[in-house]
């Protein structure tokens, strides 16, 4: 059958076409999604991105309306514009998935993010570091003779800002709530967040 | 409304009686004995004992299939859930509607590792659209209505509800579908009118049109399927379908092209290469049909009528996206494109149906059948020439090559004719899936056609159709190969046959006899007909192991990656001078 010498290509081995994605450019893109607060509704939305290769660059759940029985997860993602679009669309077939709002491109939002740092040492860096925290407007929530925490909450890069500039003073240890968001200003009934 | 107090499981048998469920397939065990011990007392619902779990869930897609009623199954927890899996995933690819109840250990063990425990809806969440695992018995009844409204509502799709041997013992509360909550699962179903009138409005200017149409014409029902012929015939435009639409317009009507995608036909290939407007229906654009993406139909403005939003621009960018119920679009359509005069460009459809006649005398399913060898084809074709006429043929496949020479020499001139694993591509989907639909149509001729390797994967289902009388016919195809893989091989692994033949078979007609079956052997061209005609005429369930040319392949094929104008040609057929117009490449 060499008759039927196929091209030997990218994707002549393959029962799939094998061709690069990587055209477009990627985006980052928050999230918010108002879900039934029931059990597994949080592993659905992993499963969907894990699954379906897509990224989670952060991502937070609470409840929001213990009545109504709703929580609010915030996504933050990156994808080519076209992968923002298909995540938006799997998300919104997930069955106890009430809505999914695109901050990034539904006006203005805000974005804020919670993290505690403990910073150990003694003299000048401990000086140093306390000042540095003030500047960040951060709270010591707890302090012992050679150690600090601060709890700094703003946006993910003031976060990031506050890390690189306590690595050298003794960070120790970091934890960080990932991101939440809303929307600015008015909205309408309909389009509303709950 | 009155409420009536009752155990969880005579809830569910219950619940499925409200529902209008007549069939359950299923397969007792530890976690499941209360429902079936209601399941006994009553006689509305009739139960089929399967030989295997993924059988149950094959043959409630096959009842559901070529009914458009939900399939439901019961197994019982840990090994009974995880051999539905397959199935469930089956029926998640292919849209099928399935509801499956599954037993699990009573909810204080959950957790615990006890016997046979599984975390089903762990297991199962991706491969269902939703389930739920119920632990108070006052919830049991509402939840299995609502798993009926998910799986039916939208794009439809398998449900599982998990329900726990103690939530079966207990009482509770019984509600009727009415007074369900069904939750807000309420997809959206009318298309956006604007979108619409733009659609009709190519379809007035258009030169080269097509309707590319998929399964989720016939999930629509027989509404959509009447709207598409309407619109079809009226528009006079070319028609074609995916594996998995056959049937929607009947492939004795005037403007069908036949199947397109990877072993679709020649002309219908390269129509959609080559149209200016592609008119997608209830179809996804998946690799199988686009080829390589970047050249797939590169000069056409595209519509997609999808009621999944998901399916819109995930492979192919189109510039009219519909999402709604193919029905309700095409009706609108039909309304717009009436009230707007009805017109199309018919001196250009005119000419582009010339066109399309040049790359249709190629006639690419032509083959010689010569000698006593019984070539794959020339089986199939007489097969659909001694059962076409039948009032009531349905058609269940396995997977392979067989499966695509079915697709092509079969007509579907009915949609829920045409029951075959698309998505999954799954071996051994077509024997239970026949059963599922003898029980639904029982004096129908139901025909699988199968591969031998196939076949055997869920053969153990000759029990069923033996105990429940289900004169189901085994059509198999036995070319001793896995076949579809050694083509492969053959074609892009430098003919290296790395394990894709079986080196014992079994006796078919033996194994036949042994469940107390018809069993026919037919090995010689000349014996076929005849072969065939004793199979039609014995009443009761038949295999007929029909010994076929053992190096067959099935053309035309598109390899993986490549455009639709690149398209390989069995040796019969007519290339002549249209592959040079249609700019082909055969090599
Ligand atoms: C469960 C499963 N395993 C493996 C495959 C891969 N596969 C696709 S076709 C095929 C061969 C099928 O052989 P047979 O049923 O004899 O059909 P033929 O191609 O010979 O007509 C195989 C192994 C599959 N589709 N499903
Ligand atoms: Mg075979």
């Amino acid at each position: 059958m060499s008759q039927l010498n196929i091209k030997k290509g990218s994707s002549s081995h393959s029962a799939y076409d094998l061709r690069d994605y990587h055209e477009q450019g990627m985006e980052r893109h928050t999230l918010a999604l108002i879900v039934d607060n029931e059990a597994g509704v949080l592993a659905r939305v992993i499963g969907l991105f894990s699954g379906r290769g897509y990224n989670i660059e952060s991502l937070t759940v609470a409840e929001i309306d213990h009545t109504g029985h709703r929580s609010r997860i915030t996504v933050v993602t990156t994808g080519t514009p076209s992968v923002i679009e298909q995540i938006k669309a799997q998300l919104g077939r997930v069955v106890p998935v009430h809505d999914v709002h695109d901050l990034t491109t539904e006006g203005v939002a805000v974005e804020r993010e919670l993290a505690l740092f403990r910073v150990v040492g003694r003299g000048d860096v401990r000086v140093e570091a306390l000042r540095l925290a003030d500047i960040f407007r951060a709270q010591v929530v707890d302090s012992t003779l050679d150690s600090f925490v601060f709890e700094v909450t703003g946006t993910s890069r003031k976060i990031d800002a506050f890390a690189d500039l306590m690595r050298p003073l003794g960070l120790e240890e970091l934890a960080r709530t990932g991101v939440v968001a809303l929307a600015r200003g008015e909205i309408d009934a309909e389009g509303g967040l709950t | 409304m009155e409420q009536e107090q009752m155990t969880g499981a005579s809830m569910v048998v219950r619940a499925l009686q409200d529902q209008g469920v007549d069939v359950v397939f299923g397969y007792p065990g530890g976690a499941v004995l209360p429902i079936y011990d209601e399941v006994f007392q009553q006689n509305r619902i009739r139960h089929v004992l399967v030989r295997h779990e993924q059988g149950a869930v094959h043959a409630a897609e096959g009842y559901a299939r070529s009914t458009g009623r939900p399939g439901v199954v019961l197994v019982t927890s840990g090994p009974g859930a995880t051999n539905a899996v397959t199935g469930l995933t089956d029926a998640l690819m292919d849209s099928v509607p399935i509801v499956l109840l599954s037993g699990q250990v009573p909810t204080f063990m959950i957790g615990n590792d006890a016997f046979q425990e599984a975390d089903t809806v762990g297991i199962t969440r991706p491969c269902t659209k939703h389930n739920w695992l119920v632990k108070e018995t006052d919830r049991l009844a509402s939840t299995i209505h609502e798993a009926f409204h998910v799986a039916m509502n939208g794009r439809p799709g398998p449900v599982l509800v998990d329900i726990p041997k103690d939530v079966q013992f207990a009482s509770g509360t019984y509600v009727g579908p009415e007074a369900a909550q069904t939750g807000h699962y309420a997809p959206k179903v009318k298309g956006d009118i604007e979108v619409i009138t733009s659609l009709a409005e190519a379809i007035e200017t258009a030169r080269r049109p097509i309707f590319y149409t998929g399964g989720g014409v016939i999930n629509s029902g027989d509404r959509a399927c009447e709207l598409l012929r309407r619109l079809v015939d009226k528009t006079g435009f070319p028609v074609t379908s995916t594996l998995m639409g056959l049937g929607a317009y009947p492939a004795n009507g005037q403007n069908w092209l036949g199947m397109l995608g990877m072993h679709g036909l020649y002309e219908a290939n390269l129509a959609m290469h080559d149209c200016d407007l592609m008119i997608n229906v209830g179809a996804r654009f998946d690799d199988r049909i686009t080829g390589r993406v970047q050249d797939f139909s590169p000069d056409s403005v595209k519509a997609h009528i999808d009621i999944d939003p998901s399916s819109i621009n995930k492979v192919i960018h189109v510039e009219l996206p519909i999402i709604g119920d193919v029905g309700h679009v095409l009706e609108d359509l039909l309304k717009v494109w009436n009230s707007r005069g009805a017109t199309t460009d018919a001196p250009a459809i005119k000419e582009w149906w010339e066109r399309i006649n040049e790359w249709r005398k190629v006639d690419c399913l032509k083959f010689e059948q010569t000698g006593s060898t019984i070539r794959p084809q020339h089986a199939i074709q007489r097969l659909e020439a001694l059962t076409k006429d039948h009032p009531d043929r349905y058609i269940c496949t396995e997977v392979g090559q067989h499966q695509m020479w079915a697709a092509q020499y079969m007509g579907m001139n009915d949609p829920k004719r045409w029951m075959t694993s698309g998505g999954l591509g799954t071996m051994g989907y077509g024997f239970p899936s026949s059963i599922g639909v003898q029980m639904a149509h029982p004096d129908a001729l139901v025909i699988n056609v199968a591969g031998e390797a196939s076949w055997l994967m869920n053969m153990q289902e000759m029990g069923t159709a033996v105990q429940y009388r289900l004169p189901v016919k085994q059509f198999i195809l036995n070319n001793e190969r896995l076949g579809m893989v050694r083509q492969w091989q053959e074609l892009l692994h430098g003919e290296r046959y790395s394990h894709s033949w079986s080196e014992a078979l079994p006796d078919f007609v033996k194994l036949a006899d042994a469940f107390g079956a018809k069993g026919i052997m037919i090995d010689d061209a000349a014996d076929l007909d005849d072969g065939i005609k004793e199979m039609l005429a014995h009443d009761g369930p038949v295999v007929v192991d029909c010994v076929v040319e053992k190096h067959e392949n099935c053309f035309p094929m598109i390899p993986s990656g490549e455009p639709h104008n690149k398209m390989l040609l069995g040796e019969n057929a007519d290339t002549g001078n249209a592959i040079k117009e249609g700019g082909a490449v055969l090599v």
